[in-house]
């Protein structure tokens, strides 16, 4: 989806800078422009839509991991999801104030 | 013969859906114990299929096809999912009506896949599964709405309750005689990714209302099972239950299976006159079967296992927790399942690697997984360590022997995950796969389903012995019985055969890691099954006992005959090789290739004979000559 990169833009971060306990909507896919995910950045994207990370859909973050604080498991809509830190970098989420 | 007759053939009918929506348990529900497990040519995902009788008295031939998210497949699993329900498999006509299972209170993430199977034209039925659960949450769902936007009927069924089957059969043999619509299905881009979760969203709004009482149950046990510390604890424990019940558990079983093999043989002895047949048949395919079978308790307590904490939800949670530690090795948390039920048995761990959607990974999993130590090694460890290993206590309170066993354990764990990430290191250079996983809500297993799953998994195990490992215990056999001993040999037979004349062959190898001939005549036999080894160290030393008293009247004789160098150059050998004929040939199947079970054997037998020097040649210079 052709979206600014974030960072000014106000209340918006990535998913893997999110701590535990807190909330907001997802706002956009961004998996290019940064690491190598093993896959390309299409499938990357296909891989979290395929999963329930849609614009529009609820998260709120459940838990860390150990080492790391990574993975982190997080709830979205109905559903519970794990991922990498890694791979939270491509989605972009408006966190609740 | 369905083709001769096309008219009269069984209706096909497939189930499919998400992953965790009790698809396998409805398949049990409805083919009871009629169920077949195969193949699918030319790759190795499980083709599980079953008769059922439907409700008209026809019959129908159901086919169980693994559980995914998406018909854009991205596993070998996921490609015959979508090969069979597209009509592309040679082996595998196309259904006549597909059962789309959805759980009931989880319906967002089923309807995009719906809408997707819709596209592929096939007539499709949608059983609304676990809708006990999704009434006990107040959960209410529009059928009639749902089956207008969806255009497909919608049946209620409860899986592990046996509810709504004969409504869900009578509905897809009706949905059957449908014609297939043309198909228009192509693998979806991100845009139309989209577009279908925005569909799946206004279908949602319109026939879902949301639960009065929302499962809370999930959240609260995550707090403590997915806790950072409290959770590994756990995890740990359950581990520790596990090996606690696949070890002591499994002993009195297998003794007795071991006695019946024992009693078997001997009984072939008494009846039978002394020549060659009564050694084929004492000797090697009764000795041989018993010396697989003896693992079917341990195997079936390990599936047993396996098989509740993933219907309870908690794998995925597993999964989790170990993320990090795998990921050390370039692995994913998913390599766990596999690489623990390699704790039992190499086979059930490379097989279960098929969970790992992504083939690079898969493969190292798969080449790594014997390196865990198997149970097969152990009455290697426990013969070796009971003869050399001084039986005191250190630190006051744990035992010496103990220890050892552990640190062969702990050995093969940490070398399986330095070779992992040596392995990708040299054969591909990708960055690991993302990791990407749903956690299911937690539910109470149902005691039949497991039931049934288990024995499903001894069936298969019980085939696998039946066959390949009967047939290598007979070459085994053969190789240690010819040609026998001349007359007034005072040497012990075996000496004569192929098997001795190997032995010797490859002592010169052997003699730097402290291997005398005797141990070469015994590892060859060890390629059957590495417990095997045990019996012919007993052959070779004449030992004049049976069964189970081999290991007992072996001891003394090893310590009298072996240098602690030596024992100990054995043990290392055991934790990294000779991977039994049985694991190769399952790795030949699951990679369909020979060159992956050449590449597993050529760098265990390196590990192993450079593991054996490094220690024999440290225990020399400390004194253990």
């Amino acid at each position: 989806m052709a979206q600014d990169p974030p960072g000014t833009e106000d209340g918006l971060c990535r998913l893997s800078e999110m701590g535990r306990g807190q909330r907001g909507i997802v706002a956009g896919l961004h998996p290019d422009g940064h690491e190598d995910h093993g896959v390309g950045a299409e499938e990357m994207e296909r891989r979290l839509l395929e999963m329930g990370f849609v614009e529009g859909a609820r998260l709120a973050v459940l838990m860390e991991g150990l080492i790391g604080r990574d993975p982190i498991a997080v709830s979205l809509d109905e559903m519970r999801v794990a991922l990498r830190r890694r791979e939270a970098r491509a989605v972009l989420v408006r966190r609740d104030r | 013969m369905d083709a001769l007759a096309p008219r009269t053939r069984p209706l096909r009918l497939a189930l499919l859906g998400n992953p965790n929506c009790g698809k396998t348990a409805l398949f049990n529900a409805l083919t009871g114990a009629r169920q077949k497990v195969a193949n699918y040519a030319g790759v190795t995902v499980e083709r599980k299929t079953g008769a059922v009788a439907l409700p008209s008295g026809a019959r129908a031939l159901l086919v169980d096809l693994p559980g995914t998210y998406s018909l854009r497949a991205r596993s070998p699993d996921e490609e015959v999912t979508r090969d069979v329900v597209l009509g592309a498999r040679a082996d595998e006509p196309a259904p006549d009506a597909l059962i789309a299972v959805a759980d009931a209170t989880n319906l967002r993430m089923a309807l995009r896949l719906l809408l997707e199977l819709k596209a592929t034209g096939r007539p499709l039925v949608l059983a609304l599964n676990m809708v006990d659960i999704a009434e006990r949450q107040g959960l209410r769902i529009d059928r009639a709405a749902l089956s207008r936007e969806l255009g497909m009927p919608v049946v209620d069924t409860v899986a592990v309750r046996r509810r709504g089957l004969d409504a869900l059969l009578e509905a897809a043999e009706q949905a059957a005689l449908a014609a297939p619509a043309p198909a228009g299905w192509r693998p979806a881009s991100a845009e139309a990714l989209r577009s279908l979760h925005a569909e799946a969203a206004r279908i949602h709004r319109l026939a879902v209302r949301p639960p009065e009482r929302p499962d809370t149950w999930t959240g609260r046990i995550d707090a403590v099972l997915l806790h950072p510390v409290a959770g590994t604890l756990i995890l740990l424990v359950i581990l520790f239950l596990m090996f606690q019940a696949v070890f002591a558990w499994a002993q009195p079983l297998m003794d007795a299976i071991d006695a019946g093999f024992g009693a078997l043989g001997g009984l072939v002895k008494a009846t039978l006159p002394d020549g060659l047949l009564r050694s084929l048949i004492a000797d090697g395919i009764i000795a041989g079967v018993g010396s697989v079978l003896v693992f079917l308790p341990q195997i079936v307590i390990l599936f047993l296992f396996i098989i509740l904490l993933e219907d309870f939800g908690y794998m995925a949670r597993a999964a989790f927790l170990m993320d990090r530690m795998l990921g050390v090795a370039g692995l994913h948390g998913r390599a766990f399942i596999p690489l623990l039920s390699s704790f039992a048995c190499a086979i059930p761990g490379i097989m279960s690697a098929r969970v790992i959607d992504s083939r690079h990974d898969r493969l190292t999993t798969i080449l790594v997984a014997p390196l865990m130590t198997c149970s097969a090694r152990i009455p290697v460890y426990t013969l070796i360590i009971a003869a050399f290993i001084p039986d005191r206590q250190v630190w006051g309170v744990i035992g010496l022997q103990g220890l050892v066993m552990f640190g062969l354990y702990a050995a093969g764990i940490a070398f399986a995950l330095i070779a992992a990430t040596v392995i990708r290191r040299v054969f591909w250079r990708s960055a690991a796969q993302p990791f990407l996983m749903e956690l299911p809500s937690y539910k109470l297993p149902s005691l039949r389903n497991v039931a049934q799953n288990v024995l499903l998994r001894a069936q298969i195990f019980l085939r696998r012995a039946g066959t390949i490992i009967l047939a290598m215990m007979i070459l085994i056999w053969f190789l240690s019985s010819f040609p026998g001993a001349p007359e007034g040999a005072t040497d012990p037979a075996i000496d004569y055969s192929i098997a001795g004349r190997i032995g010797h062959a490859i002592e010169p190898v052997l003699a730097p890691i402290g291997f005398n001939w005797q141990i070469g005549v015994a590892l060859i036999p060890g390629m059957a099954a590495r417990e095997v080894s045990v019996g012919a160290l007993g052959t070779v030393y004449a030992v004049a006992a049976e069964g189970d008293e081999v290991a007992a009247a072996l001891s003394p004789t090893l310590a009298s005959h072996w240098s602690m160098a030596t024992a100990l150059a054995f043990l290392a050998w055991f934790v990294f090789a000779p991977q039994c004929a049985s694991t190769l040939a399952v790795v030949k199947r699951e990679t369909n290739s020979w060159l992956w079970p050449g590449v597993m054997f050529a760098y265990m037998i390196t590990l192993a004979y450079l593991a054996a020097l490094i220690t024999y040649r440290v225990a020399l210079a400390l004194g253990g000559g």
